[in-house]
């Protein structure tokens, strides 16, 4: 399996924030893929588009609802279609079933279009252990295999990376001259690869649907690099999520629009290739044998907790990511695994152990940008908060990992909010406490845990001289019900220590209130 | 100036002022009543209110939230409306109860009637009172940032902006990439500061480009958060809630409807 880094999310997510070209990179995030998204939306309507949205989340909901009768109808048909099916419960499971195909058949060379399931499990290194080289074909993966990095997006995984980076990059390895000219680059890219393609004996791909009714395997592209890796080699391998499976090809017609709007906005993408079992006898090209492997890893934990299920709904689209305020300042690597941004948050911490990726549920502002945006709506904040709950409260000692200063604030916040008494005590207290600390109004600094890490780059404000419930019961409370008449003016309820209007803004130009 | 319509049943609203305006930002609380009345509204304030539990709910503590929202329920079991002068503390009111108490009957039917009579401020004038011009004047530029809950949870896109307009001498300058979240969130802020600082920066950075003096919003925590930033910054654009901008006798504490 991957290397799991979600424990070191802090640092990571510090140190990206202050990487320059990574902040570069970034920037294209929001602009790019989310304003060609939106474009794409706005052209077929969106009534037809909320239309579409729930008829996939209906298929997906009713899928998964019966995944195992689906999944023996998939095994069923790309049996019968001359392709064999393997099930992996865990990434070591998977990796061997792959290596095994490759011995018994001397694979030394195979070509490898873009999977997300291949970077969880760590294919690549496993094959490796094997004598077996992989090169992958998709640009953007070709680009982070040289450079020996992980994906830090879902669709576009060289994202981080600027192009001068990669000019770099293949100048180093490669042996090329440096150039910024984009498509030279992919020139050099292709003609190294298209070499691959020909010599190689296996081509692993991923699938983005399987369709249980034909057994076929459903990939989309840009590169047209899929559609040779699963027809020129002799072995074709596809390694996918169990959760893949759809019901008909006519379940399809609905996710291919879907799918490329929502990542590139783009209305269908340059290849949609279908891959039904083997070479049959008619067909001039293709593999001789086909494998599925239909791989759990974690999957199943998902499926069990109905809270978290509708996370296996994903189609990997990434528009979560690209709308993500917190994914667009920080990136994909500092998530520690091969799943980030939103839905990563959820889905990571479930496969890998939701106690060594405990950050990852709780950095959200939960604004809710990617429930929006989701083409199959899931709601992905409800999932979050589902994690923070498990980690504050589960009664699994093992998932339950709020720290002790936590859990005594919760429970002290409670009996202070069940005391209105208490409260107006520890309101009083605290006007008093803040005395030196408080100025015109803001408090700059304040010496206690949790609230010095805020006021860092933030002021405070001052408690004011009283509380709206103080107001209330000495003035407001009195006056006749909707009698439009208040027995002082303002500025007298304002206590006496308290500054005015005008000096907490601070003489803000514009604002008539400063102008008293 | 609105006159206060002679009504065959008065509406009647129970003000939930929310923690934060009652600790820190009182005035805000003071100008929505005001609002409310001089529309006709007859508005109590039930004293053993505290807090809907949010900060709880979202940081995993369900039970402890669940206790906050029981007595939130029971404060507000008589009142014919509630309204809520934040959208977020209203989106946990209607939305996250439902979550909080799946699977607890026994409180079904007062979730139910609470979501069903609660309503953020700007909301309840434009849904419920039925104005959009209250006769307010506020001689100002303003940019309108809306939070995400009220945006994404309640669906209020366009209330305020209605109420806004109508506002005298008021300039609404409309704010770049307004539905991205300022980075408050919350603990979040406090948890993730980094982070959150650099959707602030961001945020700032959008609120300076409308050359405004004034950011009115329908959520102190969002204001406390932007402005606590703006502060730091020595940027002097003002921070308002909407009740504010709609309450004119904030501006210079006369009576001006007598």
């Amino acid at each position: 399996m991957a290397e799991i880094k979600t424990g070191e999310f802090m640092s990571a997510s510090r140190e990206a924030m202050q990487n320059p070209t990574l902040r570069q990179a970034l920037r294209q995030v929001g602009g790019g893929f989310s304003e060609a998204r939106l474009d794409a939306i706005n052209e077929v309507g969106a009534d037809v588009w909320e239309e579409w949205r729930e008829e996939a989340r209906r298929i997906k909901t009713h899928t998964l609802d019966h995944l195992d009768y689906y999944l023996e109808m998939l095994y069923d048909n790309v049996t019968r279609s001359g392709g064999q099916v393997h099930f992996a419960g865990d990434a070591n499971q998977a990796n061997e079933i792959v290596a095994e195909i490759a011995r018994s058949r001397q694979v030394k060379l195979a070509t490898k279009s873009k999977s997300m399931v291949s970077e969880e499990l760590d294919l690549n290194r496993a094959l490796a252990a094997n004598g077996v080289e992989v090169f992958e074909t998709d640009l953007g993966e070709y680009i982070i295999q040289l450079a020996e990095e992980t994906p830090s997006h879902l669709v576009a995984p060289a994202l981080h990376k600027t192009k001068e980076q990669v000019s770099e990059l293949f100048h180093q390895k490669l042996g090329v001259p440096r150039t910024d000219d984009i498509e030279e680059m992919a020139r050099v890219a292709r003609a190294t690869l298209r070499q691959k393609f020909l010599q190689a004996d296996l081509g692993i791909s991923g699938a983005n649907f399987l369709v249980a009714e034909t057994g076929a395997l459903v990939i989309i592209t840009n590169e047209g690099n899929g559609r040779l890796c699963t027809s020129a080699p002799r072995i074709h391998i596809g390694i996918t999520g169990m959760e893949k499976v759809i019901p008909s090809m006519q379940d399809l017609a609905v996710f291919l629009r879907l799918l490329p709007r929502s990542a590139t906005g783009q209305r269908l993408t340059s290849y949609v290739s279908m891959v039904t079992g083997p070479r049959r006898s008619e067909d001039e090209d293709g593999p001789e044998e086909f494998h599925l492997v239909l791989v759990d890893n974690g999957r199943s934990r998902l499926l069990a907790d109905p809270d978290l299920r509708e996370a296996l709904y994903c189609i990997r689209c990434g528009a979560c990511l690209n709308i993500c305020p917190v994914y667009r300042k920080i990136g994909g690597h500092a998530y520690g695994w091969v799943y980030p941004g939103p839905i990563g948050a959820v889905v990571s911490p479930m496969l890998v152990g939701l106690k060594q990726a405990k950050d990852l549920p709780q950095a959200s502002s939960l604004c809710g940008a990617c429930r929006e945006v989701c083409p199959i709506k899931i709601n992905i904040p409800r999932m979050l908060l589902h994690l923070r709950h498990k980690l504050a409260e589960s009664p699994d000692e093992a998932e339950k990992s709020a720290s002790g200063a936590e859990g005594l604030a919760a429970r002290g916040y409670t009996w202070l909010m069940s005391n209105p008494a208490a409260l107006a005590a520890a309101g009083k207290l605290g006007r008093v406490a803040q005395k030196p600390f408080a100025g015109k109004g803001k408090i700059e600094k304040l010496p206690l845990p949790l609230v010095s890490q805020w006021s860092a780059a933030r002021d405070l404000p001052a408690l004011p001289g009283r509380t709206f419930r103080e107001i209330w019961s000495q003035e407001l409370r009195t006056e006749l019900l909707s009698q439009p008449r208040i027995s002082e003016p303002l500025t007298e309820m304002q206590p006496p220590n308290l500054p005015n209007a005008s000096e907490v803004e601070d003489g803000a130009p514009g604002d008539p209130a400063a102008k008293d | 100036m609105v006159q206060s319509v002679e009504q065959p049943s008065q509406i009647q609203a129970s003000l939930f002022v929310t923690c934060i305006v009652d600790q820190l930002y009182p005035r805000v609380g003071v100008s929505a009543v005001r609002v409310l009345r001089r529309l006709g509204v007859a508005v109590d304030f039930p004293a053993d209110q505290t807090c809907c539990g949010q900060p709880l709910y979202n940081s995993g503590f369900t039970r402890q939230a669940r206790r906050l929202a029981e007595r939130t329920l029971r404060s507000f079991e008589e009142s014919q409306y509630v309204v809520v002068p934040s959208g977020s503390c209203a989106a946990m009111l209607r939305v996250f109860y439902r979550e909080l108490f799946a699977g607890y009957p026994e409180w079904e039917v007062a979730v139910e009637r609470l979501a069903d009579r609660v309503y953020e401020f700007s909301e309840f004038l434009v849904k419920v009172v039925g104005v959009t011009d209250v006769g307010a004047t506020y001689p100002a530029t303003a940019t309108y940032h809306s939070g995400c809950h009220l945006l994404r949870e309640l669906e209020v896109r366009e209330e305020p902006v209605q109420l806004l307009k109508q506002v005298s001498e008021l300039e609404l300058s409309p704010l770049p990439q307004a539905d991205t979240c300022c980075g408050f969130g919350g603990t979040f802020s406090v948890k993730y500061p980094h982070i959150s600082e650099g959707m602030l920066e961001d945020k700032i950075g959008n609120v300076r480009a409308t050359g405004a003096g004034t950011l009115v919003s329908c959520d102190m925590s969002c204001l406390m958060h932007i402005g606590g930033g703006l502060s730091r910054q020595g940027n002097p654009v003002a921070v308002r809630h909407i009740a504010e901008i709609l309450d004119d006798q904030a501006l210079d504490g006369s009576i001006s409807d007598g």
